[in-house]
């Protein structure tokens, strides 16, 4: 493997990792952030490049589940862009219109990106947020596995 | 030919007041919460996203409860709201065989894998009025948990069952760049199937059961069978100019409805099932049914069917079938014709007049 191909790979990883806690921020609750944000040891200060502003995502099915697309309907989505004192830029995006939510998803986004930090807040914010939204995805999964039934097919007497 | 009217502004500012008074109805019953209207009239929030075409509960909630329940009015409200928004760009298409379930029936394949999941459903309930919800205490007892979740793997019935290609395959066309979309232009006819089912997804739920009804009483029959129906949550991706890659943003509530319908060949295709697809927002289920019945009357004429029944006829459904249009266009009845009725008024009367001197002539 080439230098060029190990980077190649290596920002490709960086990528997945990246697109990972971005939807978990995205996924979380704007309160859960707000908390976290309150419990950083030295809050990082930061300016907004753009945003917070509320607009839309147009969502796309397609025909058949597997065919064509097709335009659904729109989604209200927020974004901010932040970027920290140090010149990270951190990018948020989150349905709904919570704008708070989205600059600290951008915020969070920021640090995440910087490998001194990105440990602790790995385990401090993006581990128990996943666990928290694995646990509601699980408890209603059950919910839904309690309704699980079995027809049966009854033979049509001849009289 | 409408002409404008003036004056009347008063008129119209206390008939403004009024209306909110009686929205508000007797203030000694507490004010309806957006909360209580997004839980406990989930069904309405649903509607009203899948038609107003834009996904937002508590919006959708806020315009239950400034047009009093009226699901027709709620859906303007929220299709006005929309123009005032920008637009971000296009989500990367959904994957409905990557939903977490809440519910999934099929009414053609008894054994699936994953299991046939009734989840919350209305069907089965004897649609008895249930006088203890008419009390201040409405706490039923906890839904059954399961002791485990359902697979994560619960792949789309018609995908996984398609014996021996009995049912046609919905494959993306490789050589097709771009998506009609209704809100930056025109329908257009002959309208491409993105066309299509983007008008439907809006459509008027009664104007499409209505449609999809009379192809099961022979307007263009096509011996419909429910494939599947599913109901859960789906990730929403989105590819920002700035980063360059997908990034999740959200998840949204669907209903899919999958039908299968017998066809007994063309020339150009061969005897098999076709099929017909129905997706909306929240839990949608008869939207969804009725849509998937309408896609699949409309697909008519490229399977080379008589397209003779009203389902069928492409301009006859998706011209009528937005209750915001229809609503505005029949309500605009309302206001004043003053100037158009009097010259209506003068025409009848010379003709009258014409008919009277021809009658003495005689």
């Amino acid at each position: 493997m080439t230098i060029e191909q190990s980077n190649g790979n290596s920002a490709a990883a960086e990528t997945v990792l990246r697109q990972h806690w971005i939807s978990v921020l995205a996924k979380a609750n704007g309160r859960a952030l707000e908390l976290a944000y309150g419990d950083l040891a030295e809050p990082p200060s930061h300016e907004r490049l753009r945003g917070p502003e509320t607009g839309m995502v147009m969502v796309r099915g397609r025909a058949g589940g597997s065919g064509d697309p097709f335009n659904l309907g729109e989604m209200t989505v927020t974004r901010c862009t932040v970027r920290l004192a140090d010149g990270q830029v951190g990018h948020g995006y989150v349905a709904g219109r919570d704008k708070r939510h989205a600059e600290l998803a951008a915020l969070f986004d920021a640090l995440l990106q910087d490998p001194a930090r990105r440990p602790s807040l790995t385990r401090s914010l993006i581990e128990p947020l996943l666990a928290t939204q694995a646990a509601i995805l699980a408890e209603r999964a059950r919910k839904a596995a309690a309704t699980k039934v079995e027809f049966f097919t009854m033979v049509r007497g001849e009289s | 030919m409408y002409v404008a009217v003036k004056g009347g502004e008063r008129a119209i500012l206390n008939s403004h007041k009024l209306l909110d008074e009686e929205r508000r109805g007797d203030p000694r019953v507490p004010t309806l919460g957006l909360n209580q209207i997004e839980q406990q009239l989930g069904r309405a929030v649903d509607r009203v996203m899948t038609e107003g075409a834009l996904y937002d509960r508590h919006l959708a909630a806020l315009a239950i409860k400034q047009a009093q329940g009226d699901l027709v009015e709620a859906i303007f409200l929220l299709r006005a709201y929309r123009t005032t928004l920008p637009r971000f760009g296009y989500g990367v298409a959904i994957d409905t065989a990557a939903m977490a379930i809440r519910r999934r029936i099929s009414a053609t394949f008894k054994d699936l894998p994953g299991g046939q999941v009734l989840g919350a459903t209305f069907d089965y309930t004897h649609r008895l009025l249930d006088f203890s919800l008419a009390g201040e205490h409405d706490s039923p007892p906890a839904a059954a948990v399961g002791p485990a979740p359902l697979d994560a793997a619960m792949p789309r019935v018609v995908d996984l069952l398609n014996l021996e290609g009995l049912i046609e395959e919905e494959r993306p066309d490789p050589a097709k760049d771009r998506v009609s979309d209704l809100t930056r232009e025109p329908l257009g006819f002959p309208a491409p199937r993105d066309m299509r089912l983007q008008n439907l997804a809006r459509g008027d739920e009664g104007f499409l059961l209505g449609l999809g009804y009379s192809t099961q009483r022979g307007y263009g029959r096509n011996h419909p069978f429910a494939g599947e129906i599913r109901v859960g949550e789906v990730a929403v991706a989105f590819v920002p100019e700035e980063l360059g890659f997908a990034i999740e943003i959200g998840e949204v509530t669907l209903t899919e409805c999958q039908m299968i319908n017998q066809f007994k060949g063309s020339k150009s295709h061969p005897p098999q099932f076709t099929r017909g697809y129905g997706l909306a927002f929240g839990h949608s289920e008869r939207k969804t049914m009725a849509m998937a019945l309408v896609d699949r009357a409309l697909r008519g004429q490229e399977l080379g069917e008589d397209g003779e029944a009203p389902a069928q006829d492409a301009e006859f459904v998706l011209y009528h079938s937005d209750n915001v249009e229809a609503s505005g266009f029949v309500q605009h009845l309302k206001l004043p014709h003053y100037v158009d009725f009097q010259s209506e008024l003068v025409m009848v009367r010379a003709m009258r007049a014409a008919q009277g001197e021809a009658a003495a002539d005689d």
